[in-house]
């Protein structure tokens, strides 16, 4: 499958995600935040970092770009989206997904090794892994704190919209240790983890992070 | 040239991380008597002049960007 890789100004880890689409299996696309084009690709990641240098919201602006008008409509047909960290943020910002990222409760970067159990392996992004199988990835943020009011929590839960939720630790102060989580229809997943940096071995904490990256594949050729 | 001046405020019930970190370090300073501290913008705009479509433009423009409404409230006045 052809899977778009956004370029945003401050975006950091698009190189990264490209290639851990390619180890997966898949070609990866670069995508230009400033063209209305999203090339024919099947589906959209988004990846970390610091676009537009996170004034004055991270995301805020990102949203706006030409790109997302293109990936907004496209998420509403059906179309894959993969948000990561920042991605994450600006598929909230775009309200594409519930809820909002602010800054971490004990007010500090954090870049760790990260436990994470799968609570739905049913989303576009997820099939590859098992019901709540626990995978480690890195986790680097400074606005990683996921909160929403009572009633949109109460609705990710009930719906098992949540796609991932932080083991051990809650890194972050994220409302019910939520690190990821998954519109109505399952094709938009927003996840402040980085599993692209989770692909190989040789880097990384191992290769956990990988099935976010075969899961399309598996979907389709189910 | 008019001003058209917006505040955004986190919402009441939304941890305020920075708040926090300035209301810590005002005993330090010798502050001792404030409780609390939120953080939040001031946005100042300039207008070629205030009329009925330009308020609701600017409305508009803090519903949709200068805010997030999920985490933020706004205020939106003119100031003279």
């Amino acid at each position: 499958m052809r899977i778009g890789v956004v370029t945003f100004p401050g975006t950091l880890d698009d190189v990264d995600a490209q290639r851990a689409v390619r180890i997966g299996g898949n070609e990866a696309v670069a995508l230009w935040h400033g063209d209305h084009d999203l090339k024919g690709v099947d589906a959209v990641i988004l990846p970390g970092g610091f676009s537009y240098g996170d004034y004055l919201r991270c995301g805020a602006i990102s949203r706006f770009s030409p790109v997302m008008t293109e990936v907004i409509e496209a998420a509403g047909k059906g179309l894959p989206v993969l948000g990561i960290c920042n991605g994450f943020q600006v598929l909230c910002e775009s309200h594409l997904l519930p809820g909002a990222l602010i800054r971490n409760d004990h007010r500090r970067f954090i870049c760790r090794d990260q436990r994470l159990r799968i609570e739905n392996a049913d989303t576009a992004w997820t099939t590859a892994f098992e019901q709540g199988q626990e995978i480690v990835v890195p986790l680097k943020n400074g606005e990683g704190q996921f909160v929403a009011d009572a009633e949109t929590v109460a609705r990710l839960e009930g719906e098992g919209r949540v796609v991932a939720r932080y083991l051990e630790v809650n890194p972050n102060g994220s409302v019910n240790d939520i690190a990821g989580i998954a519109n109505e229809a399952g094709n938009v997943v927003g996840l402040m983890p980085h599993p692209e940096h989770a692909v190989e071995e040789l880097t990384g904490s191992g290769t956990d992070g990988l099935g976010f990256f075969t899961s399309l594949a598996a979907r389709v050729f189910a | 040239m008019p001003r058209v001046v917006v505040d955004v405020m986190p919402k009441p019930e939304i941890l305020d991380p920075q708040g926090k970190a300035v209301l810590g370090a005002l005993p330090r300073l010798g502050f001792t008597g404030v409780t609390e501290v939120r953080q939040g913008k001031r946005f100042e705009l300039e207008v070629a002049e205030i009329n009925d479509g330009v308020l609701a433009d600017i409305e508009k423009l803090a519903d949709t960007f200068l805010a997030n409404t999920v985490i933020e409230n706004y205020t939106v006045r003119v100031e003279s």
